[in-house]
């Protein structure tokens, strides 16, 4: 192993390790952050969602946006996969279908970046029991 | 390389390890092989996450999910439900003991809500065994920093701004220890870190080198750059196995990087780090007997002055810091020492590690502001007392300190407002007693231990507490007069100003706690020859109640002196010439039908 010779050092090998354990702070405070949800359910990894969420986890770590991706279960738009649900901080989330690279990359420039809403978007009809009460 | 959007961070602790937490992190690493999962889910062993009661623990990132008491066999489920499918395993999710709702995330859990980790940083968050994420978690710069950028005065000023204080039980500042070694002069100057943790039921200290050994690495480094010591050693216990081997390990990694060793970050600086193993006598704690156990020589404590830091380890200047405290050290260079004591109360700044033990739900270690009340620690993160009991007093400083009750239950804690109520901070063991614990037994248990880990220097330890056990143990057989309890009271006087060392000054604060706060309980032993717990067995007898006995047999059955006698469907009876008052009948009975009387 070399050795770290220099506070200078010390700080560039930070960095370059920090990716290892960034997902474990982030997600300790997830508020402040973009969320990203890629439904993971049978159908959705039928239409290629691991491909989205695979290309979600990469782009935003290359396009520098503090973002967590995260997995999730089936949201019910079987017809719309994949689908991806995003968070901005201090929004309502909304619900993207017809998910694929293309799309991806453009919810990531106007969306994530800019605000602004993209076609696709799947209007969410239905009462979560958190909701409800 | 491959690129992690999960992590399954499995606790490695000694308390989860028990429960088989090594089998079920090899079982989640095969089950993800199989389904060609090992390069998008990293399963990391990390340290204590402190919820001993319901280990082992697994958490799930990034969506926080804290499952408990998994086995090994869950691997499956939880490969194929959470990392295919992204759906929680719902059994293994936490309830709530009060309202009975399911928590995923530990920051919703009463358990977590109230607690800082400062100590404990690492403790659950990083891989022990593996320095690149302590590097990662801002590991080594504080003491980067310290080398480049200030001089050790500067470095010794930061310590004392911060108001931190010992945390091995006696609350000396910490950076007023640091500048008395630097100036004494002395061609060789040791850093000593005390890993001989003692008190029954307390375990910081080894959940600390379990979880996070660098960071004790770093501030002992750190330390020494101050004091100008070249050279660290740990005593630690034989009896931490798991502690030894991350310790070891850590050192190994570090002076690979050139962390530990000559010339450290360019700075011209030296040092590296040993350690010694101690044997596991509790009176090794106290600084100086410690030295004399590493010299070779007895664990036997001498008197002070002269200090360690003027004559310490082979009579060179030495200082001694206790785990915990260096476990704080390196944060508060990163954040500052203005940070630091913006936490806590006007005189003990910080947070400190209490391990909860004894009748109360959430069983395990917390680290919390100095000044948060006993009453928010044992109801809202202890979750309460078990089985719906009632409190009766809490335990704090271990052997050494003494017991607090409900009319103790909202001063702040602190380390001068635990003195003044009658007990101490001790290295931070807290155990909570409920309705069926008698006082007297309680302090003959310290006592106990006390008369077994005298070390017989000084009469007044070594004699003295022998005979306040003897005393005790009169009380709880019914034998002693009121004049017995006057005499304890007088004893205790005397052990505590004559004894030479800290073991013998606060041997008798368990008794003269319980004399004060739970007289009645004495006077009851002795008056009228009554347990008022029940708990003493030559007081108590059981008895079968007879409008409540239908004859079942399952008393008698259970009896393993079968002094239980009569037919099925009949009344049956006691010998209480043959009973040996184990209480296996009372909790074998669905009848109510037995009674301590």
């Amino acid at each position: 192993m070399t050795k770290i010779k220099s506070l200078a050092d010390l700080k560039k090998k930070k960095d370059d390790l920090q990716s290892k354990i960034a997902l474990r702070e982030k997600s300790d405070k997830p508020e402040g952050r973009v969320q990203v949800k890629v439904a993971m359910a049978t159908c959705g990894i039928a239409s290629g969602s691991k491909d989205v969420m695979e290309y979600m986890v990469d782009e935003m770590d290359k396009r520098n946006i503090d973002a967590i991706v995260t997995q999730t279960g089936c949201m019910g738009y079987c017809y719309a996969e994949p689908t991806i649900e995003v968070r901005l901080p201090g929004q309502e989330p909304v619900v993207y279908g017809y998910v694929d690279l293309k799309k991806a990359d453009e919810i990531i420039e106007k969306y994530i970046r800019n605000g602004e809403l993209v076609d696709g978007i799947i209007p969410v009809n239905y009462q979560t029991i958190e909701k409800n009460k | 390389m491959a690129k992690f959007n999960m992590h399954m961070l499995v606790c490695a602790g000694t308390g989860c390890r028990a429960s088989s937490s090594d089998m079920l992190y090899e079982n989640l690493k095969k089950e993800l092989q199989e389904q060609g999962l090992e390069n998008e889910v990293q399963v990391v062993e990390t340290g204590c996450f402190g919820f001993c009661e319901k280990g082992p623990i697994v958490k799930v990132i990034p969506d926080n999910t804290f499952y408990v008491s998994v086995e090994p066999k869950d691997a499956k489920e939880i490969v194929a439900e959470h990392a295919i499918k992204g759906r929680q395993v719902k059994r293994l999710l936490y309830t709530d003991p009060v309202n009975k709702q399911q928590i995923s995330d530990s920051k919703g859990m009463g358990f977590y809500k109230k607690q800082i980790r400062i100590a404990l940083r690492n403790c659950g968050l990083i891989d022990p065994e593996n320095i690149d994420e302590y590097l990662a978690a801002d590991g080594y710069e504080a003491m980067g920093r310290v080398m480049t950028e200030m001089t050790p005065e500067e470095a010794i000023q930061v310590m004392i701004d911060s108001g931190l204080r010992g945390r091995g039980g006696g609350g000396f500042p910490t950076g007023i220890k640091w500048q008395i070694a630097s100036k004494v002069e002395g061609e060789q100057k040791y850093v000593v870190c005390n890993a001989d943790e003692g008190d029954p039921g307390a375990f910081m200290d080894r959940s600390i080198l379990e979880g996070d050994p660098h960071s004790v690495l770093e501030a002992m480094v750190i330390n020494g750059y101050c004091i100008g010591a070249d050279k660290g050693l740990i005593y630690i216990r034989a009896e931490y196995p798991l502690a030894i081997k991350r310790l070891k390990i850590a050192i190994k990694q570090a002076r690979e990087l050139g962390l530990l060793g000559k010339d450290i970050l360019g700075s011209g600086f030296n040092f590296d780090v040993e350690i010694r193993y101690g044997a596991g006598a509790f009176v090794c704690g106290e600084e100086t007997a410690l030295i004399h156990s590493m010299e070779g020589e007895r664990g036997e404590p001498t008197f002070k002055p002269p200090f360690p830091a003027q004559s310490g380890y082979l009579g060179m200047p030495t200082n001694v810091n206790n785990v915990e405290t260096f476990a704080n050290i390196p944060v508060i260079y990163n954040k500052g020492a203005k940070w630091f004591s913006q936490i806590g109360t006007e005189k003990s700044k910080g947070t400190k590690v209490f391990a909860l033990a004894g009748k109360i739900n959430n069983v395990g270690l917390i680290e919390v502001p100095m000044g948060i009340t006993l009453r928010e620690v044992i109801f809202e993160i202890g979750g309460g007392i078990k089985d719906g009991k009632k409190f009766k007093a809490v335990q704090t400083g271990g052997p050494s300190g003494g017991c607090l009750t409900e009319k103790h239950l909202d001063t702040p804690i602190d380390f001068d407002n635990l003195v003044a109520a009658g007990s101490m901070m001790g290295s931070g063991g807290m155990i909570v007693m409920d309705e069926d614990d008698c006082m007297v037994s309680v302090s003959k248990f310290y006592l106990d231990f006390t008369v077994e880990e005298s070390c017989g220097k000084c009469s007044p330890c070594r004699i003295g507490n022998k005979r306040l056990y003897e005393q005790l143990e009169k009380i709880t057989k019914g034998q002693a007069t009121t004049e017995d309890l006057d005499n304890l009271r007088n004893l205790c006087g005397v052990i505590r100003d004559t004894s030479l060392c800290g073991l013998g000054q606060t041997s008798p604060n368990p008794v003269i706690s319980t004399l004060d706060n739970f007289y009645d309980e004495y006077l009851a032993h002795v008056e009228e020859e009554r347990c008022p717990a029940g708990s003493c067995k030559d007081l108590i007898r059981y008895e079968v109640i007879p409008e409540n006995c239908v004859g079942c047999t399952a008393c008698a059955r259970n009896c393993p002196v079968n002094c239980i006698a009569g037919e099925r469907k009949q009344l049956h009876t006691i010998d209480q010439s043959l009973c040996i008052k184990c209480g296996a009948c009372l909790e074998k009975c669905k009848f109510n039908a037995i009674a301590i009387i």
